[in-house]
Parts: structure tokens; sequence; C-alpha cells
């Protein structure tokens, strides 16, 4: 546990040192949520419909744009090595790295969702649950995204192989949500879909690490 | 258990394929024919939609290859990863680029037939989302193979990413049938487990064309393998003659 906690502190402290990195995950969130009113036009109907799925849309992209870096800079400089000779588990560290880029990455475009919402006519039944499936799937998002991430290790173009690799897999979350908030809109009952986000969290937290680790592993031989 | 490391000497694999080829390409041209004839001339129209249900024995199979395709290339990763057979990896890789254009033939064949039948050339229902995704998680396999400059990495990266579609495609087809509520695409109408609910004046064609659609995939991933082989023999041999270059280089 103090382990898992000081890999934490210690992915903090880079994300910290290199701010830029966080700052450009949500600017890119909130631009490509932007464009999408300036294409489409500015009826507020049109954009009330169609705004969960661009809020998650946008969400995701911005989330496979930070994720090439989760392993890269490690293998880089030499950490991954002494990382995978660790006495603690991989499959650990994996679960400790997904927890620091949720809070890097996931954690702000949770925040700054809300503002968007209201950019695109969102009421705020629809908001509330936008939230609660961002909340919920944000992490699984990382925890898929390691999965990537540490499969694309020293590929060329990896960041744009990560996005191509894990949108696929990333469809039934974006499926589920922006359904649970078009139901919350209408007033009918969401809660079956975010329970079924909540299992797909469940079994990504079983799974993942286990992949992760593995590609890790592969990635150092 | 089979000793399946028995079969990966390359030079085995060779002369076992040597005579698979042949045989697997003759049915292939022996059933492809008789399979559209049987489709085209023998079957009859269908009472609603006449000639155009001929498409479904060209469009179904190429649908079931395409799921067979990406449950072999599965298969074969796991193989590869678990008992590092040689071979594994290189028959996934011929797979993929089979199975894709079986995935692509199926939407492109699908789409033609929605046309006149639905009105339109796609719609976002269960099936087609799902497809769709199928074709997706090949290219990026593909992809991955390729991004390494070490191929052994990629072709074992790939493996992964193989094997964990693999557990996703039945959660992601679940979750695509939450999408749409009054599905367009017809259900299943052939299962193994009852009677199935075509007339067999149209399960025969269909079934025929199944085969025939078994063998091109069966004959072309033995080549596939086979072209491997022999590039990785071309690939050691250049790099024979360059090494014996560099010594005679050196000892003058």
């Amino acid at each position: 546990m103090r382990a898992w906690s000081i890999l934490v502190q210690r992915d903090l402290l880079m994300a910290w040192r290199r701010s830029s990195d966080i700052f450009s995950v949500v600017m890119f969130f909130i631009l490509a949520v932007v464009l999408f009113p300036l294409g489409v036009g500015p009826e507020l109907d049109t954009l009330r419909k169609i705004a969960p799925g661009i809020i998650w849309v946008a969400a995701l992209l911005a989330a496979m744009l930070s994720l090439d870096q989760l392993f890269q800079s490690d293998a880089d400089d030499g950490s991954l090595d002494l990382l995978l000779l660790a006495p603690i588990p991989l499959e650990t560290i994996v679960i400790a790295k997904c927890c620091a880029h949720w809070m890097v990455t996931g954690l702000p475009l949770i925040l700054v969702a809300p503002i968007l919402g209201i950019l695109l006519n969102l009421p705020l039944s629809g908001l509330a649950v936008m939230i609660l499936t961002l909340v919920i799937s944000t992490p699984t998002i990382s925890l898929l995204g390691s999965v990537g991430a540490a499969l694309t290790i020293g590929a060329r173009r990896g960041g744009v192989l990560v996005a191509l690799l894990i949108l696929p897999l990333l469809t039934p979350i974006l499926i589920m949500s922006a359904n649970a908030v078009d139901l919350a809109l209408v007033g009918l009952n969401y809660t079956p879909l975010i329970a079924l986000l909540g299992a797909f969290f469940l079994i990504c937290l079983v799974i993942c690490p286990f992949v992760a680790a593995a590609a890790l592993r592969l990635a150092a031989e | 258990m089979i000793n399946l490391h028995r079969y990966a000497n390359p030079n085995q694999f060779m002369r076992l394929s040597s005579p698979l080829v042949p045989v697997a390409g003759l049915l292939t041209c022996l059933l492809f024919p008789i399979g559209l004839y049987l489709a085209l001339f023998v079957s009859p129209p269908d009472y609603e939609q006449r000639e155009t249900v001929r498409i479904m024995y060209v469009h179904v199979p190429a649908a079931w290859m395409a799921l067979l395709s990406y449950t072999l290339m599965a298969v074969f990763s796991a193989v590869a990863l678990i008992w590092r057979h040689p071979l594994a990896n290189v028959m996934a890789r011929s797979v993929a680029p089979i199975g894709a254009s079986f995935t692509l033939i199926c939407l492109i064949t699908g789409s033609l037939w929605g046309q006149p039948t639905w009105g339109t050339w796609w719609v976002w229902d269960a099936r087609l989302t799902s497809v769709l995704i199928l074709f997706f998680l090949f290219v990026g396999y593909l992809v991955l193979y390729g991004a390494f400059d070490d191929v052994a990495k990629g072709a074992r990266a790939a493996g992964l990413i193989a094997i964990v579609g693999f557990i996703f495609v039945p959660i992601i087809k679940f979750s695509v049938d939450l999408l749409d509520l009054r599905t367009l695409h017809q259900g299943a109408s052939v299962s193994k487990l009852s009677s199935p609910a075509i007339h067999e004046s149209m399960m025969w064609p269909l079934m025929v064309m199944a085969a025939a659609y078994l063998c091109y995939l069966i004959t072309f991933l033995l080549l596939g393998v086979r072209t491997e082989i022999m590039a990785a023999r071309v690939r050691a041999g250049q790099r024979m003659r360059a090494e014996k270059g560099i010594q005679r280089g050196n000892s003058e």
C-alpha cells in the first residue's frame, strides 16, 4: 500500500512539473467541444440533442492524447526497467500509474465538463447524469488506455496507434454513457446503464492490469 | 494433448502444407462455381425481395468467415503467447488481412443489399455497428504488427491486442445491442441448436458458398504462411551474404 502511494505521488509530482501537459489536454477537450457548435450551427435544440455525444467523444479523444506518454517516458529514462525489477507486483504498479493518470487527466475533464454542457444547452438533469457517467467511466478509459500504452512502447507513431487500438474497445462506454444522458433528458430510468458502466469498469479493473503488465514484460524483452 | 511443437519446424510445415495448398485451392475453384450456380440460378427468388435475396449467398458466408477469422487470429495469438510456438504468430498475421477482407465484403455487400430492400445504404443498428468495429479491430492488429522495428516485438504486442479484442467483442456486441431497440437487420436464422429457420432450397446454396469461402480461407492462410517462411529464408540468406561480404572486406 505504501509502495502504491509512493508511485502515485511520483507520477503526480512529475505531472506537476510538466503542468503544461495537463493544461493542453484540457484545452484540447474544450476546443474540440467548441468546434461542434461552429460546425453544426448554433441552434440550441440541435445542440442539446447531440451534447452528450459531443462531450463524450471529445473526452475520449482528449484522453487518447495523454496516453502514449504513460509508459514511454519511463521507458526512455530507464525507470521502467527498475519498476520491472521492483519487489511489488507489476500489476500494482500499473494500477498506480492508471490512478495517477486519472487524477491528472480524468479529473480535470470531469471538472470542465459541466461548463461545456452549459455551452451546449444541456439542462441540469442531463448535466448531472453526464458528470456521473464521466466519473464512472474515465477510470475505465485510463485502465484500457494503459493496455494500449503498454503495447505501443517503442512503436512508431505511438500516440495515434494507442487511439486506433483502444477506441474500438471504448465504444461500449460511449454508447452507454450517451444513452444514459439521453434517457435522463427524457425522464426515463437510466440506472441500468449506470450499473452496466460500473460493471464495465470492474471488468477492466480486473483484466487490464494483468494485460498491461504482460505487455510491459514483453516490451522489456 | 497433441504435440503442436512437432509442427513448429518451418521445414516440417512447408512439407505438410505443400500437398494441402493445391487440394484446398482445387476445392475452392470447384465449390465457388457450383455455389454461385446454385445461388444465382437454382435457388428460388424470395417472395418479398425477389431476386435481390441472392446477395445473401455472398453476404452471409462472408460474415461467418469474418467471425471465424477473428476467432482463429485470437486462438493463434494465444498459442503463440502461451506456448511460444514460432509459427503461430505468422499464422495469426496471415489470417488478419483475409479476415479484414471478409469483413469489408460483408459490409459492402450488406450495404448494396440494404439499398433496394431497406431504402438506405447504412443504418446504425447492432449488427452493422459491431461488424464495423470488428473491421477496426482487424486493422488495429495489422497496424500494431508492423509498427515496430523489431518484428518479433510487433508480433507479440499484436498477439496481445488480438486476445484483448476477442475478450471485449461480446461486450461490444452486447452494448451495441442497447443502441437500437428496433433493429433493421434480420436475426439469426441458422442456429446449431435448433433446426434452421430457412428452407432447404436456400440452405444448400448457402452451405456450399460457406464451404467455398472456408476453402478460400484455408488456401490463402497456408499460402500466406508459406510465403512468410520463404521471405524469412530470403532475408536470412541476404544477411549471410552481407556478413560474408563484410568478412571478405575485413580480411582484404
